[in-house]
């Protein structure tokens, strides 16, 4: 269990380490695509490796959803429970 | 008319150097790239060879963190020295100030021999431990052998074709026999190409060990390699990429490009005879030698050097000795013949574009580069080889091949001139 902030810290690590964006930059409002630059492929590591962190699944349905960082922070929030 | 091609740019990550001019120098003094492997595989899977060739500066060194994520290690050797050449060539990316190359007219043609073989197995470990989810969507872009070719054209911008020669050992100097066609076809204007493999996994250590292929030399990694020795016992491992940039001469000099020298020709043929034994009379290799003079348009007199493919295998060595006498005859006492695998190990799939880079220097600086290792020449392989010091090659225009044979019975043969 992780309260949303250290979702988001944590998330931010797993895309840093993907893509090198720095962690500063990947704050809840940014958009993965429009914001980040993060294309598909990076976008499915990232999942996958947040499903990992989290001890979460994220359906392949659920991604194309996930439009924002926060999107993400919100949907593995609840998944946790 | 036939176009004539130059080489403007050099690139090189090896075990001997990680750049053209420490690979070069190295190469002139004489230093064997094969060390003791420090992984905890060795040990673990219980390696019959415990030894091979790592390169002396690895890549995450040299790229960026997230590059280094979506490329094998193949890809990343490769990308260090095309991205060398493409510099030294004095050429920029799409995306840097001052570029100005039609990309359409700029090719690419990227060797390997095996390809992301440590991405191939890696995933297949993912799967079994931890199940398909965690197998990782670069998997198939990183693992194909056009993966390095792939990422090299996208990098450089180049959209005249980026191809790949697979033919194992053969596939460094066949990378140059595609860019010739490309360039001779008139297509394109340039081509980056090269070849690459990072295959010291434990999977191709152990196979090549079964092939009785790799000296198990262990105790002595740096007197293993050794071309042309009576107790040479098998090749050493070795990891690297090299590249070249060739263009057509009236290509670099309308941009006052600084010329290596003259790709005068190429040519590849097949043994048909076995699938990893050299055919004993070497008819195959001494038609791609024939055939690459052809090429150039060279007379047999004109060449004074020949880098040799030249393992050190019991078996490997004598059949290139056998072709360059039977295509040179008597003048064969007239060439000096390096073996740069007695340093660099052998690189595979970018043996023949290090040794065509070597080659080419080798015109370039008018020496040849040393064979260590040969305490004592086979008397069946009469060949004036460079030991102890380079060799002076002279002022006058000339021509030097560079050797490259596979399993499968790849023949490659390159051939340059001074400009």
């Amino acid at each position: 269990m992780a309260d949303k902030n250290e979702i988001l810290a944590g998330l931010a690590e797993i895309v840093n380490e993907e893509t090198g964006l720095e962690v500063e930059e990947v704050q809840s409002d940014k958009s993965f695509t429009e914001d980040l630059d993060i294309d598909s492929i990076s976008m499915m590591t990232i999942v996958v490796n947040a499903e990992e962190k989290f001890d979460v699944k994220i359906p392949d349905e659920e991604v194309k959803n996930l439009t924002t960082v926060g999107d993400a922070v919100d949907f593995i929030a609840n998944a946790q429970g | 008319m036939t176009r004539r091609l130059v080489i403007t740019g050099l690139g090189a990550t090896t075990p001997i150097g990680g750049d053209v001019d420490t690979l070069w120098a190295n190469s002139l003094a004489g230093t064997p790239g094969a060390k003791t492997l420090e992984h905890d595989w060795v040990e673990k899977y219980e390696l019959p060879v415990t030894f091979a060739g790592e390169v002396s500066v690895e890549p995450a060194e040299v790229l960026a963190k997230p590059e280094t994520r979506r490329m094998d290690r193949s890809t990343q050797l490769g990308m260090v020295a095309a991205r060398q050449a493409w510099a030294d060539a004095g050429l920029v990316r799409p995306k840097d100030e001052g570029y100005d190359l039609d990309p359409e007219r700029v090719a690419v043609s990227f060797a390997t021999g095996i390809g992301g073989v440590w991405t191939l197995l890696d995933s297949w470990d993912t799967l079994r431990e931890r199940g398909p989810r965690r197998v990782m969507p670069m998997t198939v872009p990183m693992l194909m052998p056009n993966g390095a070719a792939g990422a090299i054209s996208l990098d450089l911008g180049a959209q005249g074709g980026a191809r790949t020669a697979v033919s194992a050992c053969a596939s460094g100097v066949e990378a140059l026999d595609v860019a010739l066609e490309m360039l001779r076809k008139g297509d394109v204007d340039v081509v980056l190409a090269g070849g690459t493999e990072a295959a010291i996994h434990p999977l191709p250590m152990a196979a090549f060990a079964s092939l009785q292929a790799l000296s198990k030399r262990n105790d002595d990694p740096a007197a293993a390699s050794r071309p042309y020795d009576r107790d040479r016992d098998g090749f050493v491992m070795g990891e690297g990429a090299g590249a070249l940039v060739v263009e057509t001469e009236e290509h670099a000099k309308a941009r006052g490009a600084k010329i290596y020298a003259e790709l005068a020709g190429a040519a590849v043929t097949s043994d048909a005879h076995h699938i990893t034994a050299p055919d004993p009379e070497a008819l195959g290799a001494s038609r791609a030698l024939r055939r690459a003079l052809e090429s150039a348009g060279a007379d047999l007199s004109d060449v004074t050097h020949v880098n040799a493919h030249a393992t050190s295998t019991p078996v490997g060595d004598k059949p290139e000795y056998y072709a360059l006498k039977s295509v040179f005859g008597d003048h064969l006492e007239n060439i000096c013949v390096s073996a740069t695998k007695s340093q660099t190990g052998h690189l595979l799939g970018a043996a023949g574009a290090v040794e065509s880079v070597l080659t080419v220097k080798a015109l370039r600086e008018r020496r040849a580069p040393v064979t260590i290792n040969l305490d004592h020449q086979d008397p069946e392989m009469p060949l004036d080889v460079v030991t102890g010091t380079p060799r002076e090659l002279g002022d006058k225009q000339q021509v030097a091949l560079c050797n490259s044979f596979g399993f499968g019975g790849h023949n490659a043969v390159a051939a340059f001139r001074t400009y």
